[in-house]
């Protein structure tokens, strides 16, 4: 459909003076643009109301506003959702950025604005897709104190959870607490486990609904219209719209750990048999030696810190002082991390002088006609001691319990994608609950090891990010990083060949697939990078506002100079998130980099389609630039594994160079952090050097 | 969703602040956030980089700058301050105080008021390692991207070639502070923190030795657009250290100071010394500490420095720290525990890694005795993350979160 187009060019921060905005205006000769205009200041209440104006008085579709980095004054330039906005950065990315001739920035200002027009006419504005029905009801699976608490949480919002238990019934671990760690001030008593008031609470709440001794058959479906069957005896069905997942940990196991006399001896106890111990009738020995980081802290067994064993022990200790005031405790540890608050139970611990605290490593423990030789190697005066107890408690950490009794039906596997060690953490430190399985969050012990007044406040969250993923469904929006975002992937199904690569690709499992292999959208699921879109071979894939087509537009509508002008072109395609901003901040530092630049900002590197590449080759361009975020073990892509892809795919692309027989150096990927500004001229500068060197691009002017 | 459609107010711009704003707009509620500073971000902009992942915080805060971009939901109040909160559950009357709004929302950030401004004053969120003008832009990644004058710097009408340069008619010299009074539901406070004032612990010397420094004035020292530009450099002679001590427990874990654990200090030392060591190889760093409380997963980054060759993690407090006659180098007094003796080691630089303080609420609020503020307060108002407990970002994202939960049940 034709548009109606208004062009507003912005004169002010410089512009004007460094571009012949007339000539740029008489760029966009085309019947579809009704206006184009210059203003001092667009951004200004004038300039705001000018186009305000235009678009109610000529009813325009679109608007271009040439001014500053689509990043700034978002404020202002906000019209209606139905008016695409398109953002042309005059002031960063050419009056700024770009260095050398004023003939070099004007040829560079024309061809973003012929970018820009060509965009324009090849998108639309997003329109969400509501789903019919969204159900308001959250499953929540485990009843531990996680559970409970994200229950509870979601319950007093206005929510009806349905908790799912696997046991018969809910409470979990804590409910073989005997005392529970300092959790108000004066942080230094032990306090009564939390649990058995939560569970009243639960029990009695009307929007909280607790399966036992349930298991989940299966999930389908997605936010919003998850279809869980669950199984109690028989099968029954639950609509839920969001899922926190609170399966919780397994003590780790101390049958693997013999030396420390574990499975030999009886007065050899994990810390977990001696929580329930202390609770029995009988004696409470005299001699009691704790091993802190029984199996943890070590790459034999578990290399992390379970972060609550510290704690556990300091209680533990606590528990046979006070029972029996006779008893000596030894604490045999690594480093106490009893961090924030904790500390003060600590100092409460070793003002105890019948509790002996020493830095070292149980080499082992033997059984000695009833009594346990411990044998250490003091770390810190670095001589053995051997000890005489009682009783041997093994501070033994959390292993988490795993995520396939979730029984997802998604093609991408049962359960929700781990870290190192299993964890269903989030990889970002500034998004705590990033799920790679959008409307499932991971909480509690089962993201990360924790205690128990971390799993509370960590139930809270997700049951909020849940709720706030039925909300976005709701209104056929984005969850994080791009929340809020109406697009959504449409398909283009009969070029499709089932080639799968769209649906092992997608980060979040979005696609599911038929037995054939075609793809099935979950657009609830989807978080809008793109990847399946850089995926595709048969550009089956695009959004309304972000496409195959609609980039293909802007690299063709670039003014590639021919080969005797020598100023070459290179392409850039460059990450929205981090790069882009990098540019800007370059622009601002009054770095500049080559004027023969052209830069394309992407949502995901991961969302580059080998398309863009052959036509940019094909039109001419000398060389391709992809920036991006830094991809490995510490990976910065905000969509898992975008950039990463981008290396994956190369070796696709050095074919597509070989057969139009291209040099390979014609596309170079570079990673950056977002506060690399300055390497963003020398990533530039070194890159034209070697595209002068390899020479012209021969399809120039074909 | 409950049926209260008051705005949730949020008291605090920094990490927690934000992140809460950005989760409860996104579940459909409206927020009003504000900042005392005239920026977002609180003390994590300031940062260079993040522990384990040694990423830059610019990067999440871009993203959530983008969230409240995008979102009609969110309104954001910088240089102000809530000053009084009345009212209870579902029906809170807060009222805010703006400092003078000297430089208009009109403002492009085309820098030319700074190219003119003639006043030179220390730029505070270098920790006055660096000068700015008095009409200045926060930091170069500011949100809003905007400038700001420095009241106490500025010479007002008697200069004002700002004014004239601005072609934007966006400085207003007159402009005065204001208060008004908005209406909330529920009230999130995410006052954060500030850190422990190193100057107290007499033995360390920060107040006597430009090179005794904090951890978090560490971080612009070696941040881009810090001290150094991106370099490391100490404050006396803006050169390279090379030769680091890392002090742990600076005042923490310590009942003539903060009897508490901070939580993140370890793992800032840490992260410190693997910054140095990736930008400067040939640098040797040495690390005194009580416990190494790296918890979690983190355990792998601990195992990272301990396999580093040039960076000595040494078991044992720190006594004292003087100054090496006739240079700016530091002597530093400490006994090593592990190996039994009294050692002294030369320095270039010194960090300190101070603890973590509350910052101070502008009305009353239950504090209990650790100074933090306390978890139970007036029904409907939910204190997050640092200024309730020490904690680090993940820590503080996961509590705003929280609080953000509890924020929508009105």
């Amino acid at each position: 459909m034709e548009k109606k187009t208004g062009i507003y060019i912005c004169s002010g921060c410089g512009i004007g003076i460094s571009l012949d905005l007339e000539k740029l205006s008489r760029v966009p000769n085309q019947p579809f643009i009704k206006v184009c205009r210059q203003h001092g200041s667009l951004c200004s209440p004038e300039g705001y109301e000018l186009i305000k104006n235009d678009i109610e008085k000529e009813g325009f579709d679109s608007i271009i506003i040439a001014a500053c980095s689509p990043r700034e004054k978002t404020d202002v330039f906000s019209f209606s959702d139905s008016v695409i906005t398109e953002r042309l950065s005059l002031r960063e990315q050419v009056v700024w950025g770009m260095e050398g001739e004023d003939d070099d920035r004007q040829m560079g200002a024309e061809d973003y604005l012929r970018m820009a027009l060509v965009k324009i006419q090849n998108i639309s504005a997003p329109v969400a897709q509501i789903p019919d029905t969204v159900s308001e009801q959250i499953l929540v699976v485990g009843a531990g104190i996680t559970g409970i608490t994200a229950a509870l949480e979601g319950a007093e919002a206005g929510y009806k959870v349905h908790l799912v238990e696997k046991e018969d019934k809910p409470g979990g671990w804590s409910t073989q607490l005997y005392k529970q760690m300092p959790s108000a001030p004066p942080f230094n008593a032990l306090c009564e486990p939390l649990i058995h008031a939560k569970l009243a609470e639960a029990g009695a709440n009307p929007n909280i609904t607790i399966h036992n001794s349930t298991q989940i058959e299966s999930i389908a479906g997605q936010p919003g219209n998850f279809s869980v069957v669950m199984k109690n005896g028989k099968e029954e069905t639950l609509e839920a719209g969001a899922i926190v997942a609170a399966m919780g940990w397994k003590p780790y196991d101390a049958n693997k750990l013999g030396h420390l006399g574990y499975g030999k001896s009886g007065n050899v106890l994990t810390n977990v048999e001696f929580e329930k111990k202390i609770q029995e009738p009988g004696e409470i020995p005299r001699h009691v030696l704790f091993v802190q980081c029984a199996g943890s802290r070590d790459e034999n067994h578990l290399p992390y810190c379970s972060t609550f064993c510290c704690g556990t022990s300091l209680k533990q200790a606590r528990y046979i002082r006070e029972k029996n005031p006779d008893s000596s405790v030894y604490i045999i540890y690594k480093d106490i991390r009893t961090t924030g608050m904790y500390e003060e139970f600590y100092r409460e611990m070793q003002a105890d002088d019948q509790v002996f605290f020493t830095k070292g490593e149980v080499q082992q423990v033997v059984d000695k006609e009833g009594k346990l030789k411990v044998e250490i190697k003091n770390t810190l005066l670095g001589d053995e001691i051997s000890l005489m107890v009682d009783m041997v408690v093994l501070a033994t950490g959390m292993t988490p319990a795993g995520t396939t009794d979730l029984n997802l039906k998604y093609r991408q596997g049962k359960g929700l994608p781990g870290l190192k060690y299993d964890f269903s953490d989030s990889h970002f430190i500034c998004f705590p609950y990033e799920s790679r399985r959008t409307g499932i969050y991971a909480a509690g012990t089962l993201r990360a090891p924790m205690d128990t007044a971390s799993c509370m406040e960590d139930a809270s969250g997700a049951m909020l990010k849940a709720i706030q993923c039925i909300e976005a469904t709701k209104r056929g929006e984005a969850v994080h990083p791009r929340a809020g975002d109406k697009s959504y992937p449409e398909l283009f199904m009969d070029r499709c060949t089932d080639c799968k690569r769209c649906t092992e690709e997608c980060p979040f499992g979005m696609y599911d697939e038929t037995e054939k292999g075609t793809p099935l959208p979950n657009i609830s699921r989807c978080r809008r990078c793109g990847i399946c879109m850089g995926s595709c071979p048969e550009r089956v894939i695009g959004f309304s506002d972000y496409s195959i087509n609609s980039i293909s537009a802007m690299i063709k509508a670039v003014k590639i100079p021919d080969e005797f002008e020598e100023k070459p072109r290179i392409l850039a395609f460059v990450c929205e998130n981090d790069a882009y901003p990098a540019f800007d901040m370059a622009a601002r530092k009054g770095l500049k980099w080559s004027p023969y630049v052209r830069v394309i900002p992407v949502r995901c590197l991961g969302s580059v389609n080998k398309v863009w590449i052959s036509d940019a080759l094909s039109c001419g361009f000398d060389g391709i630039l992809q920036i991006g975020c830094t991809p490995g073990d510490d990976y910065q892509c905000h969509f898992i594994h975008g950039s990463e892809l981008t290396g994956k795919r190369a070796e696709n692309i050095r074919e597509t160079l070989q057969t139009m027989m291209l040099e390979p150096e014609r596309i170079r990927t570079e990673f950056v952090e977002i506060t690399d500004y300055r390497k963003i001229p020398e990533i530039i500068s070194e890159y034209m050097e070697e595209i002068e060197l390899i020479g012209p691009n021969p399809f120039k002017g074909m | 969703m409950t049926s209260n459609n008051k705005p949730i107010l949020i008291i605090g711009g920094g990490m927690s602040g934000i992140s809460a704003a950005v989760e409860i707009s996104e579940t459909g509620k409206e927020v009003i956030l504000v900042e005392k500073e005239a920026y977002l971000g609180g003390n994590v902009v300031k940062m260079n980089n993040y522990f384990p992942k040694l990423c830059p915080p610019a990067c999440g805060l871009e993203i959530n700058f983008r969230r409240i971009r995008q979102s009609p939901r969110i309104t954001v109040y910088t240089e102000t301050e809530a000053v009084a909160v009345n009212g209870s559950k579902g029906d809170f009357t807060i009222t805010l105080r703006q400092a003078p709004q000297y430089v208009k929302n009109s403002c492009t950030a085309c820098g030319k008021c700074a190219e003119v401004c003639p006043v030179d004053r220390p730029d505070a969120f270098n920790y006055g390692f660096t000068d700015s003008k008095a009409v200045y832009l926060p930091h170069d990644m500011a949100f809003p991207m905007k400038y700001t004058i420095d009241d106490d710097y500025c010479t007002k009408s008697s200069c004002a070639k700002c004014v004239e340069v601005c072609e934007y008619n966006a400085i207003n010299l007159q402009a005065e502070s204001r208060e008004f009074e908005v209406e909330a539901g529920s009230v999130i406070v995410a006052a954060g923190w500030k850190n422990y004032d190193a100057s107290k612990i007499e033995n360390l010397n920060y107040s006597n030795f430009p090179n005794v420094v904090t951890n978090v004035e560490f971080e612009r020292l070696i941040a881009p657009g810090g001290a150094g530009n991106g370099s490391l450099v100490r404050p006396s002679d803006k050169n390279v250290p090379k030769e680091i001590v890392f002090v742990q427990c600076a005042g923490s874990r310590d009942e003539n100071h903060l009897p508490y654990c901070s939580a993140v200090c370890c793992s800032a030392s840490l992260k410190h010394a693997l910054t140095v060591q990736q930008k400067y190889p040939d640098s040797k760093i040495s690390i005194f500490y009580i416990d190494l409380r790296v918890t979690g997963r983190n355990e792998d980054f601990l195992n990272r420095v301990k396999a580093n060759g040039n960076i000595s993690l040494i078991k044992g407090k720190v006594g004292k720290i003087e100054k090496v006659e006739g240079t700016q180098n530091l002597l530093v007094e400490a006994e090593d525990i592990l190996a039994g003796k009294k050692i002294k080691k030369e320095a270039e630089l010194v960090v300190l890694a101070t603890g973590i303080v509350p910052s101070a609420s502008l009305f009353t609020m239950a504090i209990n005795e650790t100074g933090f503020l306390s978890a139970d307060q007036a029904e409907g108002i939910y204190p997050a993350a640092c200024c309730k407990k020490p904690m680090d970002v993940s820590s503080s994202v996961k509590d705003a979160t929280a609080a953000a939960m509890k924020a929508i049940q009105n």
